[in-house]
């Protein structure tokens, strides 16, 4: 049966659980004088029962789902001879594909080998035989599930204290949910960057200053050795970061402290919303106004005043990023400088000073700290920026700290790395992943730590 | 003592006016930025607005059409191999030359049949399934123009004069005539809303795209809002006070400050190459965007279960209410309002985003509209950016266009948002 | 029958209830504050002073003056007016955006509320100290220097250190802190910090300092050491001092003034206000009747 088909039974059945088992427990609470002589209600002893049903068989099937690709694989590959065995990790998954095919029918079975004729053979038959054995199996879990369910409804049974042992967990395994996120972003980037310094040295990695992730095809091929030294990537996503640091921080700060001490409340009714339109545009949408109006302006405007400014130069990338960081820094900002409590601003006010010196010595260095952690969150936000520079800024790894030339960020590599279609095991692909670990990790650290600040900060004046 | 505080009164009287200098300044400064970022608002919008808004029109070519069965190479309508290879740009070609029948030369024919769009055989293929009585006779028909003439007959207004491009005088020409014979217009682009992608500008829409969006959106949100709202109802009524939920807790608040390409990374690692779920699809996409929209959910919801006041937990829990139902009975439809909201602009978030899409390979050129959850797609941002890249000028409108459809939607979503915490919103 | 009796008993409780609660509420306020609100050669004069929030009026028609050198205690429930009085003084009420404040006040013959008068040069002179201590997150040092910094009064780091010792002197804080200068000013203790605002109000030589319920944040101890700063301060400063400590106005201060609902009420000697109270609703708050 299809997956979907099953879904649906089962659901069925567990639905058929719960009626019966509430059934039950009314029969059997009448005789004893009406249902408040049950230990539960009867929603209770029937959503107990229909748990029973539904829960077993669905994680079941779940795990299958999970694992009968490589266990099918696995079983396949022990079955051919030793001559067909793969000799490599590239190998073998080419193996798999031309088995795949030709069972699918994609590949003409004329005059393909014989030997992999009987796996692709095999290889129905074997899906066939588990997803038939899957049914059966997640069919009589169920209805075990509720055999078992039915059986047990007594008045003393704790149905309540059971159900709600299961909400109870299946809430945890939600709120866990973001544990194994985190966890399955460090397994997949680390194992395969692993892979990539299996190919090339860490230390190259690191150090190196030349970025050209062409691989030779073939051993025999001139001229495109590729070397993955990731300083000029490094070099240009913190340019690229900076001079949209250097537009975001003041205007968002300004901003910021301008809405909270001085605007009326009803220019700030209106200006905050509109200003945070900036944050719901999506980063796309930036990525074009950079490469189509804002580039193109800059090199005129270069032209103009005598200077080579290149179409894709980092300016444009930073300037535009920086635009679509300013609400994320006022507000951070904002939420700070309302932290810092009234009454340090009447002492200032009390002793003669002006509105600007009570703001400038007072409220921003009580509220510095808060203030340095959202410019952090902002840095990380900046380094992990994807289409904007992916639209607006180049592809040339160079080494450069003039805003007007073009550089390449971590971001754009990875993307370029692995949009279209490549062969997953090259160290090209894997380079990507390596560089999607070093930007999780300063990402990281840096969010690690600006949301300490921030939160010490806030503890300060609770 | 006296002398001393009238000195006192005289200093501090004469740094007064640069005191007041510096205030002025400051505040300055700060309107300054303010205007700058709202300057940038109103640029933003308006370049995109004037480069887009004449993509929802689109020129057409009044043509008389002969469905000629000998150009067509068409005997029986029913065969349907005959019908898919008939040439029916051929029966375009024709019309445009007894239209024009002073034309010669190869090159000139072919400049002359390319001022229609090249899809526009679809189109005529299409009528005649549709009226098989057709064969053989004439229609007066409005056909798409090619991008090149849709982009110069725009900008024949403009100050600076028409972009002629690809367009050769000679072309202009032909074009002049039409207009003056009525036989040009502008009339609304239909194909923009109605199609899938295409090579041809005026062959493309955002059709396919917008039905992948709401694809991977259905699937973003049936899994994120559930898994939300039960971690947050975890975290905030039933989470004991130690490691392992403070351990939660920060990865919640880290995730929501990972860059999304990464959460794009784990989706090709884990979801296509270790589960082998096919590329492209909007399964892929909803699985990854819930997995980046999950921590924004679950803040939001967090606070509005912790607006909910302590006085109502306890006047359930003090007629009998166990846990659980304190929880459904009681703090979940309270919360609810605030939680929609959250899940609203969570959804907006996962709507505006591309990058970990690329990843996942929905960045393939897919003309098809997608009709499931496995079929291959793009979304809305995506096909922003892939007309982005692309080098004919007609496709710059497109993109302005596409991305004014998405900041409508964006727009009404946080309205919506807006609106409901406003209409929702209790207040203890 | 018995209906009516009902009644009429309900009534005249009613009525009663009502004419008890006008011994306390209906007593007209008098037109002018009872007692001596006026002195000679005074150093700040408050004519006509009617302070408004938005719609809301709360000060009416206060007349009093500040004697040069003198503690002048203000008392009353709470909610009667006395801190809005008390921030009027050095426009600390501009900072509130719906407050409007009308009536002559003037320092030294000079109007406060005049265009002419800065409010940033008359809270140099007419300083001011807060409910609760409200130390900056810097330096002990840099509490004090502040105001000395803002308005230029050093012109050498020499002087600035003078400048701060002194303050601290007199504020009685010297001996605790002279080792730990550097050492931010919210790690004191409570009464320690609000000593040290109290330095940094003086550290500016202010003419007047207004303290706006001082001690309420803090332990007996503290408060006694307050207020015996207080005491000392009084030969050099003018001190209007917000309280509802009936006690604490009895012992630091000269005169006392009684705010009832944003009506100044009689103003006195301190000694005669707390044992010969001249109007009854000054009686009533004095004797416990309601606070």
């Amino acid at each position: 049966m299809q997956t979907a088909n099953l879904l649906v039974v089962l659901l069925a059945l567990s639905a058929a659980a719960y009626l019966m088992a509430h059934g039950r427990s009314v029969a059997l609470a009448r005789p004893l004088g009406g249902i408040r002589h049950l230990h539960s209600l009867p929603f209770f002893y029937g959503m107990r029962a229909s748990i029973w049903c539904a829960l077993p068989a669905i994680v079941l099937l779940a795990l299958w789902l999970m694992f009968d690709e490589p266990v099918i694989s696995m079983v396949l590959l022990d079955g051919l001879p030793a001559s067909h065995q793969p000799s490599s990790a590239a190998d073998y998954n080419l193996l798999l594909n031309s088995i795949e095919n030709l069972a699918s029918g994609a590949l003409s079975k004329d005059g393909a080998d014989p030997v992999l004729l009987s796996a692709a053979e095999k290889l129905s038959n074997l899906r066939n035989t588990g997803q038939l054995l899957v049914t059966a199996v997640v069919l009589s879990l169920g209805t075990l599930g509720l055999g078992w369910g039915w059986v047990k409804v007594s008045p003393q049974l704790r149905a309540r204290q059971q159900v709600e042992r299961v909400f109870k967990s299946l809430l945890l395994a939600c709120a866990c949910v973001a544990i194994l996120t985190t966890l399955g972003i460090l397994l997949s980037v680390l194992f395969e960057s692993l892979r990539f310094f299996q190919a090339i040295p860490v230390t190259d990695f690191l150090f190196g200053t030349e970025w050209s992730p062409q691989m030779a095809i073939r051993p025999d091929q001139i001229g495109s050795s590729g070397s993955f030294g990731a300083i000029p990537l490094f070099v240009g996503t913190l340019l690229i970061s900076m001079i949209a640091m250097i537009v975001a921080v003041p205007v968002g700060l300004m901003s910021a402290l301008y809405l909270a001490e001085y605007a009326s409340p009803r220019f700030r009714g209106l200006a905050k919303p509109a200003l945070e339109i900036l944050a719901g545009i999506p980063t796309v949408v930036y990525g074009f106004f950079a490469a189509l109006t804002v580039a193109p302006f800059l090199r005129e405007a270069g032209e103009g005043m005598g200077l080579t400014v290149s179409s894709e130069s980092a300016l444009a990338a930073g300037l535009v990023m920086g635009v679509m960081i300013i609400p994320f820094v006022s507000s951070l900002a904002d939420d700070v400088i309302n932290a810092v409590p009234q009454s340090m601003r009447d002492g200032s006010l009390g002793l003669g000073a002006t509105k600007s010196e009570t703001i400038k010595q007072v409220i921003f260095p009580a509220a510095l700290p808060g203030i340095v952690g959202g410019v952090l969150l902002a840095v990380s936000r900046a380094i992990g920026e994807t289409m904007i520079v992916v639209m607006a800024a180049g592809l040339a790894a160079q080494m450069t700290v003039n805003p007007l030339e073009t550089v390449t960020t971590v971001t754009v590599q990875i993307v370029t790395l692995l949009v279209g279609d490549q062969e997953f095991d090259s160290p090209k692909t894997l380079a990507a992943f390596a560089l999607g670990l070093m930007l999780f990790l300063v990402t990281l650290v840096l969010n690690f730590i600006a949301l300490r600040v921030v939160k010490k900060y806030r503890e300060q004046y609770d | 003592m006296t002398e001393s505080k009238q000195s006192h009164t005289a200093i501090i009287q004469r740094s007064l006016a640069r005191r007041y200098r510096a205030e002025k300044r400051f505040r300055a400064y700060g309107l300054m930025a303010i205007t700058f970022g709202l300057l940038c608002v109103a640029l933003l919008f308006t370049d995109i607005i004037s480069k887009g808004y004449k993509a929802f029109l689109q020129t057409s070519i009044q043509l008389n059409i002969t469905y000629d069965a000998d150009v067509l190479g068409i005997s029986d309508l029913n065969n349907k191999q005959q019908v898919a290879l008939a040439d029916f740009q051929g029966l375009v070609k024709k019309s445009l030359q007894a239209r024009f029948p002073d034309v010669t030369g190869r090159k000139e024919k072919r400049d002359l049949v390319s001022l229609v769009s090249s899809g526009a055989g679809y189109d005529l293929r299409d009528r005649l399934i549709a009226n098989p009585q057709l064969l053989g006779n004439t229609e007066t028909l409005w056909l798409s123009a090619d991008d090149d003439i849709d982009t110069y007959y725009k900008s024949m207004g403009d100050e600076n004069g028409a972009f002629t491009g690809r367009t050769s005088e000679m072309r202009q020409g032909w074009i002049e005539t039409l207009k003056q014979d009525g036989d040009i217009k502008l009339g609304l682009n239909r194909v923009f809303f109605t199609h899938g992608d295409s090579r041809e500008p005026e062959q493309a829409g955002i059709w396919g795209a917008a039905m992948g969006s709401l694809f991977t959106l259905i699937i973003t949100l049936s899994l994120s809002f559930p898994i939300g709202v039960a971690a947050a109802v975890y975290l905030e009524e039933f989470a004991p006070r130690n490691r392992w939920t403070d351990l939660i807790e920060v990865n919640i608040n880290n995730l929501a400050a990972v860059p999304s390409i990464i959460f794009g990374l784990l989706g090709l690692a884990i979801f296509i190459n270790f589960f082998h779920v096919p590329r492209s699809v909007p399964l892929v996409g909803g699985l990854v965007l819930t997995l980046m929209t999950l921590p924004t959910i679950i803040i939001s919801s967090r606070a509005s279960i912790k607006a909910v006041p302590p006085s109502i937990r306890e006047a359930a829990i003090g007629v009998g209410a166990s846990p659980m139902q304190v929880v459904l009975h009681h703090v979940l439809p309270l919360a609810m309002p605030g939680m929609l909201t959250g899940a609203i602009i969570g959804m907006a978030q996962a709507l505006g985003e591309t990058a970990p899409l690329l990843m996942i390979g929905m960045v393939a050129f897919i003309v098809d509209i997608p009709g499931g959850f496995t079929e291959p797609a793009t979304v809305l941002p995506v096909q922003i950016f892939l007309w982005a890249d692309s080098p004919e000028r007609a496709f710059v409108e497109k993109t302005s266009a596409a991305i004014m459809v998405l900041l409508a939607f964006l727009i009404m979503m946080n309205t919506l948002a807006v609106v409901l915490r406003k209409r929702l919103e209790r207040r203890w | 029958m018995v209906n009516k009796l009902v009644t009429d008993t309900a009534e005249m409780l009613e009525e009663k209830t009502a004419s008890r609660k006008a011994v306390v509420h209906s007593t007209a306020y008098p037109e002018q504050a009872i007692g001596s609100p006026f002195v000679k050669n005074p150093k700040m004069s408050m004519r006509n002073v009617d302070v408004f929030y938005g719609e809301k009026q709360a000060i009416f028609n206060v007349n009093v003056d500040i004697g040069q050198n003198e503690v002048i205690a203000m008392i009353g429930p709470s909610g009667c007016g006395k801190s809005t009085f008390l921030r009027s003084i050095n426009r600390m009420n501009d900072t509130v955006d719906s407050c409007r404040v009308k009536g002559e006040l003037t320092l030294d013959g000079e109007d406060i509320y005049s265009a002419k008068m800065d409010p940033v040069a008359l809270r140099a002179r007419v300083g001011m100290v807060f409910q609760k201590p409200n130390p900056f997150p810097k330096s002990i040092y840099d509490n004090v220097s502040y105001g000395p910094r803002l308005h230029g009064l050093a012109s050498r780091r020499a002087e600035l250190d003078e400048i701060v010792e002194m303050s601290l002197h007199r504020a009685g804080l010297w001996e605790e802190v002279k080792d730990r200068l550097d050492q931010p000013g919210t790690g004191l203790s409570g009464g320690q910090q609000q000593r040290l605002c109290i330095a940094r109000a003086i550290a500016i030589s202010p003419e007047v300092i207004l303290m706006d319920e001082p001690c309420s944040a803090l332990d007996p101890i503290a408060t006694a050491k307050i207020e015996e700063l207080i005491a000392e301060l009084s030969e050099n400063y003018t001190i209007a001092i917000v309280t509802h400590s009936m006690q604490q106005a009895a012992r630091v201060s000269h005169r006392t003034a009684y705010f009832h609902l944003g009506h100044l009420v009689e103003v006195n000697d301190t000694e005669k206000v707390f044992t010969a109270p001249e109007h009854e609703l000054t009686e009533a708050y004095i004797t416990g009747r309601f606070g």
